[in-house]
Protein backbone atom coordinates (compact mmCIF):
# COMPACT_ATOMS: atom_id res chain seq x y z
CA UNK A 1 0.00 0.00 0.00
CA UNK A 2 2.78 2.38 0.86
CA UNK A 3 4.49 1.86 -2.46
CA UNK A 4 1.34 2.63 -4.36
CA UNK A 5 2.18 6.29 -4.72
CA UNK A 6 5.38 5.58 -6.56
CA UNK A 7 3.56 3.96 -9.46
CA UNK A 8 0.72 6.41 -9.73
CA UNK A 9 0.88 8.98 -12.45
CA UNK A 10 -0.63 12.42 -12.08
CA UNK A 11 -4.27 12.32 -13.23
CA UNK A 12 -3.64 14.03 -16.52
CA UNK A 13 -0.48 12.12 -17.48
CA UNK A 14 -2.17 9.71 -19.87
CA UNK A 15 -3.85 12.64 -21.53
CA UNK A 16 -0.54 14.15 -22.61
CA UNK A 17 -0.06 12.43 -26.00
CA UNK A 18 -3.52 13.42 -27.15
CA UNK A 19 -3.15 16.83 -25.58
CA UNK A 20 -0.02 17.55 -27.60
CA UNK A 21 -1.44 16.27 -30.88
CA UNK A 22 -4.72 18.08 -30.28
CA UNK A 23 -2.97 21.37 -29.51
CA UNK A 24 -0.57 21.18 -32.43
CA UNK A 25 -3.03 20.13 -35.12
CA UNK A 26 -6.31 21.65 -33.93
CA UNK A 27 -5.92 24.44 -31.34
CA UNK A 28 -2.87 26.13 -32.86
CA UNK A 29 -4.26 25.97 -36.42
CA UNK A 30 -7.56 27.51 -35.30
CA UNK A 31 -5.77 30.32 -33.45
CA UNK A 32 -3.36 30.76 -36.36
CA UNK A 33 -6.26 30.96 -38.81
CA UNK A 34 -7.77 33.81 -36.82
CA UNK A 35 -4.44 35.66 -36.60
CA UNK A 36 -3.49 35.11 -40.23
CA UNK A 37 -6.89 36.30 -41.36
CA UNK A 38 -5.89 39.85 -40.36
CA UNK A 39 -2.78 39.79 -42.54
CA UNK A 40 -1.64 39.84 -46.11
CA UNK A 41 0.58 36.82 -46.55
CA UNK A 42 1.86 35.41 -49.81
CA UNK A 43 4.32 32.90 -48.23
CA UNK A 44 7.32 34.72 -49.71
CA UNK A 45 7.40 37.78 -47.48
CA UNK A 46 6.43 37.75 -43.80
CA UNK A 47 2.77 38.41 -43.01
CA UNK A 48 1.74 42.05 -43.03
CA UNK A 49 -1.05 43.30 -40.78
CA UNK A 50 -3.99 44.60 -42.81
CA UNK A 51 -6.76 44.69 -40.21
CA UNK A 52 -10.16 43.67 -41.47
CA UNK A 53 -9.23 44.16 -45.12
CA UNK A 54 -9.52 40.44 -46.00
CA UNK A 55 -13.01 40.25 -44.56
CA UNK A 56 -14.03 43.48 -46.29
CA UNK A 57 -12.71 42.16 -49.62
CA UNK A 58 -14.42 38.83 -49.08
CA UNK A 59 -17.85 40.37 -48.57
CA UNK A 60 -17.60 43.26 -51.02
CA UNK A 61 -15.27 42.57 -53.94
CA UNK A 62 -14.82 38.80 -54.17
CA UNK A 63 -17.47 38.21 -56.79
CA UNK A 64 -16.69 34.49 -57.03
CA UNK A 65 -17.36 34.14 -53.33
CA UNK A 66 -20.59 36.13 -53.37
CA UNK A 67 -21.95 34.89 -56.67
CA UNK A 68 -21.00 31.21 -56.55
CA UNK A 69 -19.42 30.05 -53.31
CA UNK A 70 -22.04 31.36 -50.87
CA UNK A 71 -25.14 30.18 -52.77
CA UNK A 72 -23.47 26.86 -53.61
CA UNK A 73 -22.43 26.27 -50.01
CA UNK A 74 -25.88 27.09 -48.68
CA UNK A 75 -27.57 24.79 -51.21
CA UNK A 76 -25.05 22.04 -50.53
CA UNK A 77 -25.38 22.42 -46.76
CA UNK A 78 -29.18 22.28 -47.00
CA UNK A 79 -29.30 19.20 -49.21
CA UNK A 80 -26.33 17.26 -47.89
CA UNK A 81 -26.29 18.48 -44.29
CA UNK A 82 -29.96 18.92 -43.39
CA UNK A 83 -31.33 16.59 -46.08
CA UNK A 84 -28.72 13.94 -45.37
CA UNK A 85 -29.49 14.16 -41.66
CA UNK A 86 -33.22 13.69 -42.17
CA UNK A 87 -32.51 10.86 -44.58
CA UNK A 88 -30.21 9.14 -42.11
CA UNK A 89 -32.90 9.29 -39.43
CA UNK A 90 -35.52 8.00 -41.84
CA UNK A 91 -33.33 5.10 -43.02
CA UNK A 92 -32.32 4.25 -39.46
CA UNK A 93 -35.93 4.27 -38.30
CA UNK A 94 -36.98 2.10 -41.25
CA UNK A 95 -34.25 -0.41 -40.47
CA UNK A 96 -35.32 -0.52 -36.84
CA UNK A 97 -38.71 -1.81 -37.96
CA UNK A 98 -37.17 -4.88 -39.57
CA UNK A 99 -35.93 -8.13 -38.12
CA UNK A 100 -32.36 -8.44 -36.89
CA UNK A 101 -30.80 -10.31 -39.83
CA UNK A 102 -32.27 -8.09 -42.54
CA UNK A 103 -31.43 -5.00 -40.52
CA UNK A 104 -27.78 -5.97 -40.14
CA UNK A 105 -27.25 -6.69 -43.83
CA UNK A 106 -28.98 -3.48 -44.89
CA UNK A 107 -27.08 -1.41 -42.32
CA UNK A 108 -23.78 -2.71 -43.71
CA UNK A 109 -24.87 -1.85 -47.26
CA UNK A 110 -26.00 1.66 -46.33
CA UNK A 111 -22.97 2.40 -44.17
CA UNK A 112 -20.27 1.06 -46.48
CA UNK A 113 -20.29 3.98 -48.98
CA UNK A 114 -19.15 6.26 -46.17
CA UNK A 115 -15.93 4.23 -46.01
CA UNK A 116 -14.95 5.52 -49.42
CA UNK A 117 -12.75 8.58 -49.08
CA UNK A 118 -12.52 11.55 -51.44
CA UNK A 119 -10.47 10.13 -54.26
CA UNK A 120 -12.28 6.80 -54.26
CA UNK A 121 -15.71 8.45 -54.39
CA UNK A 122 -14.65 10.31 -57.52
CA UNK A 123 -13.24 7.19 -59.16
CA UNK A 124 -16.40 5.20 -58.50
CA UNK A 125 -18.85 7.81 -59.70
CA UNK A 126 -16.84 8.87 -62.73
CA UNK A 127 -17.76 5.49 -64.21
CA UNK A 128 -21.45 6.19 -63.79
CA UNK A 129 -21.43 9.86 -64.76
CA UNK A 130 -19.00 9.35 -67.61
CA UNK A 131 -19.58 12.02 -70.26
CA UNK A 132 -19.48 9.73 -73.28
CA UNK A 133 -22.19 7.43 -74.53
CA UNK A 134 -20.59 4.44 -72.81
CA UNK A 135 -21.21 6.02 -69.40
CA UNK A 136 -23.88 4.05 -67.55
CA UNK A 137 -26.19 6.97 -66.87
CA UNK A 138 -25.94 8.39 -70.39
CA UNK A 139 -26.58 4.97 -71.88
CA UNK A 140 -29.64 4.30 -69.72
CA UNK A 141 -31.13 7.73 -70.31
CA UNK A 142 -30.55 7.43 -74.05
CA UNK A 143 -32.11 3.96 -74.10
CA UNK A 144 -35.13 5.31 -72.29
CA UNK A 145 -35.28 8.19 -74.74
CA UNK A 146 -34.93 10.85 -72.05
CA UNK A 147 -31.91 12.42 -73.76
CA UNK A 148 -30.73 12.28 -77.36
CA UNK A 149 -27.07 13.20 -76.87
CA UNK A 150 -24.70 12.10 -74.11
CA UNK A 151 -24.36 14.76 -71.41
CA UNK A 152 -21.00 15.71 -69.94
CA UNK A 153 -22.31 15.56 -66.38
CA UNK A 154 -19.07 16.40 -64.64
CA UNK A 155 -18.00 19.27 -66.87
CA UNK A 156 -21.41 20.90 -67.06
CA UNK A 157 -22.20 23.87 -64.88
CA UNK A 158 -25.88 22.86 -64.94
CA UNK A 159 -25.43 19.39 -63.55
CA UNK A 160 -22.23 19.35 -61.50
CA UNK A 161 -23.92 20.56 -58.31
CA UNK A 162 -26.72 17.98 -58.59
CA UNK A 163 -24.19 15.21 -59.15
CA UNK A 164 -22.17 16.43 -56.15
CA UNK A 165 -25.24 16.37 -53.90
CA UNK A 166 -26.19 12.85 -55.02
CA UNK A 167 -22.66 11.57 -54.49
CA UNK A 168 -22.30 13.27 -51.11
CA UNK A 169 -25.67 11.96 -49.89
CA UNK A 170 -24.68 8.49 -50.99
CA UNK A 171 -21.55 8.62 -48.87
CA UNK A 172 -23.04 10.43 -45.88
CA UNK A 173 -24.64 7.55 -43.99
CA UNK A 174 -21.67 7.20 -41.66
CA UNK A 175 -21.25 7.02 -37.89
CA UNK A 176 -24.09 9.49 -37.39
CA UNK A 177 -26.46 7.10 -39.12
CA UNK A 178 -25.15 4.14 -37.09
CA UNK A 179 -25.50 6.14 -33.89
CA UNK A 180 -29.14 7.00 -34.60
CA UNK A 181 -29.87 3.41 -35.64
CA UNK A 182 -28.33 2.04 -32.51
CA UNK A 183 -30.17 4.63 -30.42
CA UNK A 184 -33.55 3.65 -31.87
CA UNK A 185 -33.00 -0.08 -31.49
CA UNK A 186 -32.02 0.39 -27.85
CA UNK A 187 -35.10 2.32 -26.75
CA UNK A 188 -36.83 0.38 -24.02
CA UNK A 189 -39.93 -1.35 -25.38
CA UNK A 190 -41.85 -0.55 -22.23
CA UNK A 191 -41.72 3.14 -23.11
CA UNK A 192 -43.60 2.35 -26.30
CA UNK A 193 -46.09 0.23 -24.41
CA UNK A 194 -46.69 3.02 -21.93
CA UNK A 195 -47.06 5.53 -24.74
CA UNK A 196 -49.71 3.44 -26.48
CA UNK A 197 -51.51 3.05 -23.16
CA UNK A 198 -51.47 6.83 -22.91
CA UNK A 199 -53.09 7.22 -26.28
CA UNK A 200 -50.39 7.37 -28.94
CA UNK A 201 -52.24 6.21 -32.02
CA UNK A 202 -49.97 5.79 -34.99
CA UNK A 203 -46.35 5.59 -36.05
CA UNK A 204 -46.02 9.31 -36.69
CA UNK A 205 -47.03 10.09 -33.16
CA UNK A 206 -44.80 7.28 -32.00
CA UNK A 207 -41.79 8.82 -33.77
CA UNK A 208 -42.38 12.35 -32.50
CA UNK A 209 -43.52 11.59 -28.95
CA UNK A 210 -41.47 8.52 -28.14
CA UNK A 211 -38.60 7.75 -30.50
CA UNK A 212 -36.99 11.16 -31.00
CA UNK A 213 -37.30 12.33 -27.36
CA UNK A 214 -35.76 9.03 -26.22
CA UNK A 215 -32.70 9.33 -28.45
CA UNK A 216 -31.87 13.03 -28.19
CA UNK A 217 -28.17 12.40 -27.43
CA UNK A 218 -27.82 10.25 -30.54
CA UNK A 219 -29.79 12.77 -32.58
CA UNK A 220 -27.36 15.48 -31.51
CA UNK A 221 -24.32 13.34 -32.27
CA UNK A 222 -25.86 12.51 -35.65
CA UNK A 223 -26.40 16.21 -36.33
CA UNK A 224 -22.80 17.05 -35.51
CA UNK A 225 -21.59 14.24 -37.76
CA UNK A 226 -23.89 15.50 -40.54
CA UNK A 227 -22.32 18.96 -40.28
CA UNK A 228 -18.82 17.46 -40.29
CA UNK A 229 -19.62 15.31 -43.30
CA UNK A 230 -21.05 18.25 -45.22
CA UNK A 231 -17.83 20.21 -45.05
CA UNK A 232 -15.51 17.24 -45.14
CA UNK A 233 -16.88 16.18 -48.52
CA UNK A 234 -16.68 19.67 -49.98
CA UNK A 235 -13.76 18.62 -52.20
CA UNK A 236 -15.96 16.18 -54.07
CA UNK A 237 -16.73 18.69 -56.84
CA UNK A 238 -13.05 19.23 -57.52
CA UNK A 239 -12.39 15.49 -57.43
CA UNK A 240 -15.25 14.73 -59.83
CA UNK A 241 -14.59 17.49 -62.35
CA UNK A 242 -10.83 17.16 -62.02
CA UNK A 243 -10.16 20.87 -61.69
CA UNK A 244 -10.10 23.62 -59.10
CA UNK A 245 -11.81 26.01 -59.76
CA UNK A 246 -14.62 23.73 -60.94
CA UNK A 247 -16.13 24.44 -64.40
CA UNK A 248 -17.76 27.89 -64.25
CA UNK A 249 -17.46 27.69 -60.45
CA UNK A 250 -20.53 25.43 -60.51
CA UNK A 251 -19.19 23.14 -57.80
CA UNK A 252 -17.19 25.72 -55.87
CA UNK A 253 -17.80 25.41 -52.13
CA UNK A 254 -16.27 27.30 -49.25
CA UNK A 255 -13.79 24.47 -48.64
CA UNK A 256 -12.56 24.49 -52.22
CA UNK A 257 -12.45 28.30 -52.18
CA UNK A 258 -9.96 28.07 -49.29
CA UNK A 259 -7.84 25.63 -51.26
CA UNK A 260 -8.04 27.77 -54.38
CA UNK A 261 -6.76 30.91 -52.63
CA UNK A 262 -4.43 29.19 -50.20
CA UNK A 263 -2.62 26.55 -52.17
CA UNK A 264 -3.16 27.66 -55.76
CA UNK A 265 -2.90 31.46 -55.54
CA UNK A 266 -0.78 31.51 -52.35
CA UNK A 267 -2.91 34.20 -50.73
CA UNK A 268 -2.73 32.64 -47.30
CA UNK A 269 -4.07 35.56 -45.27
CA UNK A 270 -7.14 35.75 -47.44
CA UNK A 271 -7.64 31.98 -47.37
CA UNK A 272 -7.39 32.11 -43.57
CA UNK A 273 -10.17 34.70 -43.47
CA UNK A 274 -12.35 32.32 -45.52
CA UNK A 275 -11.45 29.55 -43.05
CA UNK A 276 -12.61 31.69 -40.14
CA UNK A 277 -15.90 32.37 -41.90
CA UNK A 278 -16.29 28.62 -42.43
CA UNK A 279 -15.58 27.89 -38.75
CA UNK A 280 -18.17 30.46 -37.73
CA UNK A 281 -20.67 28.94 -40.13
CA UNK A 282 -20.04 25.49 -38.65
CA UNK A 283 -20.43 26.87 -35.14
CA UNK A 284 -23.72 28.48 -36.13
CA UNK A 285 -25.07 25.20 -37.49
CA UNK A 286 -24.01 23.27 -34.41
CA UNK A 287 -25.60 25.84 -32.10
CA UNK A 288 -28.81 25.29 -34.00
CA UNK A 289 -28.53 21.53 -33.54
CA UNK A 290 -27.81 22.02 -29.85
CA UNK A 291 -30.92 24.14 -29.41
CA UNK A 292 -33.00 21.36 -30.94
CA UNK A 293 -31.66 18.36 -29.09
CA UNK A 294 -29.64 19.29 -26.02
CA UNK A 295 -31.08 17.72 -22.88
CA UNK A 296 -32.20 20.36 -20.46
CA UNK A 297 -30.96 19.76 -16.96
CA UNK B 1 -56.94 -2.44 -18.61
CA UNK B 2 -54.69 -5.46 -18.34
CA UNK B 3 -56.20 -6.86 -21.47
CA UNK B 4 -55.41 -3.68 -23.36
CA UNK B 5 -51.85 -3.80 -22.15
CA UNK B 6 -51.44 -7.35 -23.32
CA UNK B 7 -52.89 -6.48 -26.70
CA UNK B 8 -50.47 -3.61 -27.12
CA UNK B 9 -47.58 -5.78 -26.06
CA UNK B 10 -48.44 -8.41 -28.61
CA UNK B 11 -48.86 -5.90 -31.35
CA UNK B 12 -45.55 -4.20 -30.60
CA UNK B 13 -43.75 -7.50 -30.63
CA UNK B 14 -44.53 -7.91 -34.33
CA UNK B 15 -44.91 -4.35 -35.59
CA UNK B 16 -42.88 -1.94 -33.52
CA UNK B 17 -39.17 -1.33 -33.16
CA UNK B 18 -36.83 -4.35 -33.36
CA UNK B 19 -39.47 -7.00 -34.14
CA UNK B 20 -38.56 -10.58 -33.35
CA UNK B 21 -40.36 -12.08 -36.31
CA UNK B 22 -41.39 -11.20 -39.79
CA UNK B 23 -44.77 -9.54 -40.00
CA UNK B 24 -46.81 -8.37 -42.96
CA UNK B 25 -46.50 -4.78 -41.79
CA UNK B 26 -42.80 -4.97 -42.64
CA UNK B 27 -43.54 -5.43 -46.34
CA UNK B 28 -44.26 -1.71 -46.73
CA UNK B 29 -40.85 -0.87 -45.32
CA UNK B 30 -39.06 -3.52 -47.34
CA UNK B 31 -40.81 -2.17 -50.45
CA UNK B 32 -38.70 0.99 -50.31
CA UNK B 33 -35.69 -0.19 -48.34
CA UNK B 34 -34.76 -2.89 -50.85
CA UNK B 35 -34.55 -0.39 -53.74
CA UNK B 36 -32.66 2.06 -51.50
CA UNK B 37 -30.13 -0.64 -50.68
CA UNK B 38 -29.76 -1.55 -54.35
CA UNK B 39 -29.02 2.08 -55.23
CA UNK B 40 -26.54 2.35 -52.36
CA UNK B 41 -24.77 -0.87 -53.35
CA UNK B 42 -24.76 -0.34 -57.10
CA UNK B 43 -21.69 1.93 -57.38
CA UNK B 44 -19.74 -0.53 -55.27
CA UNK B 45 -20.85 -3.43 -57.46
CA UNK B 46 -19.59 -1.43 -60.46
CA UNK B 47 -16.17 -1.13 -58.89
CA UNK B 48 -15.99 -4.86 -58.24
CA UNK B 49 -17.07 -5.68 -61.77
CA UNK B 50 -14.92 -3.10 -63.52
CA UNK B 51 -11.80 -4.19 -61.70
CA UNK B 52 -12.06 -7.61 -63.35
CA UNK B 53 -13.19 -6.50 -66.81
CA UNK B 54 -10.86 -6.88 -69.78
CA UNK B 55 -10.34 -3.67 -71.77
CA UNK B 56 -12.85 -4.52 -74.50
CA UNK B 57 -15.58 -5.02 -71.90
CA UNK B 58 -14.72 -1.78 -70.10
CA UNK B 59 -15.45 0.15 -73.25
CA UNK B 60 -18.15 -2.09 -74.61
CA UNK B 61 -21.21 -0.45 -76.06
CA UNK B 62 -23.79 -0.89 -74.64
CA UNK B 63 -22.09 -0.82 -71.23
CA UNK B 64 -22.70 -4.03 -69.32
CA UNK B 65 -22.91 -4.29 -65.55
CA UNK B 66 -21.51 -7.79 -65.06
CA UNK B 67 -18.20 -9.26 -66.27
CA UNK B 68 -18.22 -11.89 -69.00
CA UNK B 69 -14.57 -12.90 -69.03
CA UNK B 70 -13.11 -11.90 -65.67
CA UNK B 71 -9.36 -11.25 -65.73
CA UNK B 72 -6.63 -10.16 -63.35
CA UNK B 73 -4.97 -8.18 -66.13
CA UNK B 74 -5.93 -4.82 -64.60
CA UNK B 75 -4.14 -5.73 -61.39
CA UNK B 76 -1.10 -6.98 -63.29
CA UNK B 77 -1.03 -3.70 -65.24
CA UNK B 78 -1.43 -1.70 -62.06
CA UNK B 79 1.50 -3.38 -60.35
CA UNK B 80 3.75 -3.02 -63.37
CA UNK B 81 3.27 0.76 -63.40
CA UNK B 82 5.88 3.10 -62.01
CA UNK B 83 5.65 6.79 -61.21
CA UNK B 84 7.43 9.41 -63.31
CA UNK B 85 10.39 9.20 -60.97
CA UNK B 86 10.59 5.45 -61.44
CA UNK B 87 9.15 4.48 -58.12
CA UNK B 88 7.24 1.22 -58.42
CA UNK B 89 3.62 1.03 -57.41
CA UNK B 90 4.41 -1.59 -54.78
CA UNK B 91 6.42 1.02 -52.88
CA UNK B 92 3.35 3.25 -52.56
CA UNK B 93 1.28 0.33 -51.42
CA UNK B 94 3.92 -0.54 -48.83
CA UNK B 95 3.98 3.09 -47.62
CA UNK B 96 0.21 3.10 -47.30
CA UNK B 97 0.17 -0.10 -45.30
CA UNK B 98 2.91 1.19 -43.00
CA UNK B 99 1.28 4.62 -42.44
CA UNK B 100 -2.11 3.04 -41.89
CA UNK B 101 -0.90 0.49 -39.36
CA UNK B 102 1.03 3.10 -37.36
CA UNK B 103 -1.90 5.53 -37.50
CA UNK B 104 -4.50 2.98 -36.40
CA UNK B 105 -2.43 1.55 -33.55
CA UNK B 106 -1.40 4.98 -32.26
CA UNK B 107 -4.93 6.35 -32.50
CA UNK B 108 -6.27 3.41 -30.49
CA UNK B 109 -3.80 3.95 -27.66
CA UNK B 110 -4.02 7.73 -27.66
CA UNK B 111 -7.82 7.70 -27.69
CA UNK B 112 -8.06 4.97 -25.05
CA UNK B 113 -5.74 6.83 -22.65
CA UNK B 114 -7.39 10.20 -23.22
CA UNK B 115 -10.88 8.72 -22.95
CA UNK B 116 -9.98 7.01 -19.67
CA UNK B 117 -8.57 10.17 -18.12
CA UNK B 118 -11.46 12.35 -19.26
CA UNK B 119 -13.98 9.84 -17.98
CA UNK B 120 -12.64 8.40 -14.73
CA UNK B 121 -9.95 10.72 -13.37
CA UNK B 122 -10.99 13.59 -11.18
CA UNK B 123 -9.00 16.76 -11.59
CA UNK B 124 -9.60 20.44 -12.09
CA UNK B 125 -10.52 21.48 -15.60
CA UNK B 126 -11.46 18.01 -16.79
CA UNK B 127 -14.96 18.96 -17.86
CA UNK B 128 -13.66 22.04 -19.65
CA UNK B 129 -11.16 19.92 -21.57
CA UNK B 130 -13.92 17.55 -22.60
CA UNK B 131 -16.11 20.44 -23.69
CA UNK B 132 -13.26 21.77 -25.84
CA UNK B 133 -12.87 18.36 -27.43
CA UNK B 134 -16.61 18.19 -28.05
CA UNK B 135 -16.55 21.56 -29.79
CA UNK B 136 -13.58 20.41 -31.85
CA UNK B 137 -15.63 17.48 -33.17
CA UNK B 138 -16.80 19.89 -35.81
CA UNK B 139 -13.52 21.53 -36.74
CA UNK B 140 -13.08 19.61 -39.94
CA UNK B 141 -9.54 19.48 -41.30
CA UNK B 142 -10.75 21.29 -44.44
CA UNK B 143 -11.42 24.39 -42.36
CA UNK B 144 -7.95 24.52 -40.88
CA UNK B 145 -5.94 23.24 -43.83
CA UNK B 146 -4.04 26.51 -44.37
CA UNK B 147 -2.73 27.02 -40.81
CA UNK B 148 -2.17 23.27 -40.54
CA UNK B 149 0.16 23.53 -43.49
CA UNK B 150 2.18 26.19 -41.66
CA UNK B 151 2.27 24.09 -38.51
CA UNK B 152 3.81 21.33 -40.61
CA UNK B 153 6.29 23.80 -42.10
CA UNK B 154 7.37 25.32 -38.77
CA UNK B 155 7.65 22.01 -36.96
CA UNK B 156 10.01 20.84 -39.69
CA UNK B 157 7.72 18.03 -40.71
CA UNK B 158 7.76 18.95 -44.40
CA UNK B 159 9.02 15.98 -46.35
CA UNK B 160 9.19 13.97 -43.16
CA UNK B 161 7.90 10.44 -42.76
CA UNK B 162 5.75 11.52 -39.77
CA UNK B 163 3.89 14.18 -41.73
CA UNK B 164 1.89 11.29 -43.16
CA UNK B 165 0.83 10.14 -39.72
CA UNK B 166 0.76 12.81 -37.00
CA UNK B 167 -2.00 15.04 -38.41
CA UNK B 168 -4.26 11.98 -38.69
CA UNK B 169 -3.96 11.30 -34.97
CA UNK B 170 -5.86 14.44 -34.01
CA UNK B 171 -9.36 12.97 -34.14
CA UNK B 172 -11.69 14.39 -31.48
CA UNK B 173 -14.40 11.93 -32.54
CA UNK B 174 -12.29 8.97 -31.41
CA UNK B 175 -11.65 10.38 -27.95
CA UNK B 176 -15.30 11.36 -27.68
CA UNK B 177 -16.57 7.86 -28.53
CA UNK B 178 -14.18 6.14 -26.14
CA UNK B 179 -14.95 8.56 -23.29
CA UNK B 180 -18.71 8.16 -23.68
CA UNK B 181 -18.31 4.38 -23.54
CA UNK B 182 -16.05 4.40 -20.46
CA UNK B 183 -18.58 6.66 -18.69
CA UNK B 184 -20.96 3.75 -18.30
CA UNK B 185 -18.37 1.38 -16.83
CA UNK B 186 -18.81 1.26 -13.02
CA UNK B 187 -16.27 3.21 -10.96
CA UNK B 188 -16.10 0.30 -8.54
CA UNK B 189 -14.05 -1.71 -11.04
CA UNK B 190 -11.27 0.84 -10.89
CA UNK B 191 -11.59 1.48 -7.17
CA UNK B 192 -11.13 -2.23 -6.53
CA UNK B 193 -8.00 -2.27 -8.66
CA UNK B 194 -6.60 0.78 -6.88
CA UNK B 195 -7.08 -0.93 -3.51
CA UNK B 196 -5.15 -3.89 -4.89
CA UNK B 197 -2.34 -1.49 -5.64
CA UNK B 198 -2.69 -1.21 -9.39
CA UNK B 199 -1.34 1.92 -11.07
CA UNK B 200 -2.80 3.69 -14.07
CA UNK B 201 -0.86 1.71 -16.61
CA UNK B 202 -1.97 -1.54 -15.00
CA UNK B 203 -5.60 -0.39 -14.84
CA UNK B 204 -5.49 0.57 -18.51
CA UNK B 205 -4.00 -2.75 -19.58
CA UNK B 206 -5.91 -5.15 -17.37
CA UNK B 207 -9.28 -3.49 -16.90
CA UNK B 208 -10.07 -0.70 -19.33
CA UNK B 209 -8.64 -2.00 -22.60
CA UNK B 210 -10.40 -5.39 -22.47
CA UNK B 211 -13.73 -3.72 -21.71
CA UNK B 212 -13.62 -1.06 -24.39
CA UNK B 213 -12.99 -3.26 -27.40
CA UNK B 214 -16.26 -2.05 -28.94
CA UNK B 215 -15.50 1.66 -29.14
CA UNK B 216 -11.90 0.83 -30.07
CA UNK B 217 -13.21 -1.20 -33.01
CA UNK B 218 -15.11 1.89 -34.15
CA UNK B 219 -12.05 4.08 -33.67
CA UNK B 220 -9.99 1.55 -35.65
CA UNK B 221 -12.41 1.61 -38.60
CA UNK B 222 -12.63 5.39 -38.68
CA UNK B 223 -8.90 5.89 -38.46
CA UNK B 224 -8.19 3.06 -40.89
CA UNK B 225 -10.40 4.50 -43.61
CA UNK B 226 -9.06 8.02 -43.09
CA UNK B 227 -5.42 6.87 -43.19
CA UNK B 228 -5.90 4.47 -46.09
CA UNK B 229 -7.61 7.13 -48.19
CA UNK B 230 -5.51 10.12 -47.09
CA UNK B 231 -4.13 12.34 -49.84
CA UNK B 232 -3.63 15.61 -47.93
CA UNK B 233 -0.13 14.82 -46.69
CA UNK B 234 1.16 13.54 -50.03
CA UNK B 235 -0.33 16.53 -51.84
CA UNK B 236 0.86 19.34 -49.58
CA UNK B 237 3.43 18.11 -47.05
CA UNK B 238 5.59 15.67 -48.99
CA UNK B 239 7.81 16.41 -51.99
CA UNK B 240 9.86 13.26 -51.91
CA UNK B 241 8.07 10.83 -54.21
CA UNK B 242 9.23 7.76 -52.32
CA UNK B 243 7.35 8.92 -49.18
CA UNK B 244 3.97 9.34 -50.87
CA UNK B 245 1.17 6.85 -50.45
CA UNK B 246 -1.06 4.66 -52.57
CA UNK B 247 -4.17 6.86 -52.33
CA UNK B 248 -2.22 9.80 -53.70
CA UNK B 249 -0.82 7.67 -56.49
CA UNK B 250 -4.32 6.52 -57.41
CA UNK B 251 -5.46 10.14 -57.58
CA UNK B 252 -2.75 10.87 -60.15
CA UNK B 253 -3.50 7.79 -62.25
CA UNK B 254 -6.16 9.18 -64.53
CA UNK B 255 -3.88 12.04 -65.64
CA UNK B 256 -0.53 10.32 -65.51
CA UNK B 257 -1.13 7.27 -67.65
CA UNK B 258 -2.12 9.49 -70.54
CA UNK B 259 -3.71 6.51 -72.20
CA UNK B 260 -7.40 6.67 -71.32
CA UNK B 261 -8.10 3.11 -72.40
CA UNK B 262 -5.42 1.48 -70.25
CA UNK B 263 -6.06 4.00 -67.47
CA UNK B 264 -9.66 2.94 -66.93
CA UNK B 265 -8.80 -0.66 -66.13
CA UNK B 266 -5.89 0.25 -63.90
CA UNK B 267 -7.89 2.82 -62.00
CA UNK B 268 -10.76 0.36 -61.50
CA UNK B 269 -8.33 -2.16 -60.04
CA UNK B 270 -6.82 0.54 -57.84
CA UNK B 271 -10.27 1.62 -56.65
CA UNK B 272 -11.04 -1.90 -55.53
CA UNK B 273 -7.79 -2.02 -53.56
CA UNK B 274 -8.76 1.32 -52.00
CA UNK B 275 -12.20 0.12 -50.97
CA UNK B 276 -11.87 -3.52 -49.99
CA UNK B 277 -9.74 -3.34 -46.81
CA UNK B 278 -12.02 -0.86 -44.99
CA UNK B 279 -15.07 -2.81 -46.11
CA UNK B 280 -13.76 -6.17 -44.87
CA UNK B 281 -12.68 -4.59 -41.61
CA UNK B 282 -16.13 -3.15 -41.09
CA UNK B 283 -17.88 -6.45 -41.82
CA UNK B 284 -15.68 -8.22 -39.29
CA UNK B 285 -16.27 -5.62 -36.60
CA UNK B 286 -19.78 -4.43 -37.33
CA UNK B 287 -21.41 -5.94 -34.25
CA UNK B 288 -18.81 -4.29 -32.01
CA UNK B 289 -19.28 -1.01 -33.82
CA UNK B 290 -23.05 -1.14 -33.33
CA UNK B 291 -22.54 -1.96 -29.67
CA UNK B 292 -20.31 1.07 -29.14
CA UNK B 293 -22.67 3.34 -31.07
CA UNK B 294 -25.35 2.80 -28.44
CA UNK B 295 -23.27 5.00 -26.13
CA UNK B 296 -22.27 7.60 -28.67
CA UNK B 297 -24.83 10.29 -27.85
CA UNK B 298 -23.96 13.85 -26.85
CA UNK B 299 -25.56 14.51 -23.50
Amino acid sequence: MKEKKKFNLPPWALLTPYGIIFSVFIIIPVVAAVLLSFTYFNTIRPPEFVGLQNYIDLFTTDSTFLKYVVPNTIAYALFVGVGGYILSFFLAWSLSQLTHGVRTVMAVIIYSPSLTGGILIANIWKVIFDGSETGYLNYWLMELGVIAEPIKWLQSSDYLMVVMIIVALWSSMGVGFLSILSGITNVDKEIYEAAYMDGVKNRFQEIFYVTIPSIKPQMLFGAVMAIVNTFQTSGVGVALSGSNPTPNYAGQLIGTHIEDFGFIRNEMGYAAAVSVVLLLFIKLMSTGANKLFAEKD
Amino acid sequence: MLKKKKKIKNRLRAKGVTPKHFDRSQIKILAYMVPVCIVMALPIVFIFMNAFKPVDELFAYPPRLYVKNPTFQNFVDLFSLTSQTNIPMSRYLFNSILYTVITVVSTIYIAACAGYVLSKKKFKGRDTLFKINQTALMFVPVAVQIPRYFVIVYTGLIDNFWANILPLLAVPTSVFLVKQFIDQLPDSLIEAAVIDGAGDIMIMRKIIMPLIKSPLATVAILSFSSAWGATEAATYFIDNDSLKNFAFYVSTLSNATGNVVAGAGVSAAASLIMFLPSFILFIIMQSRVMNSMAHSGIK
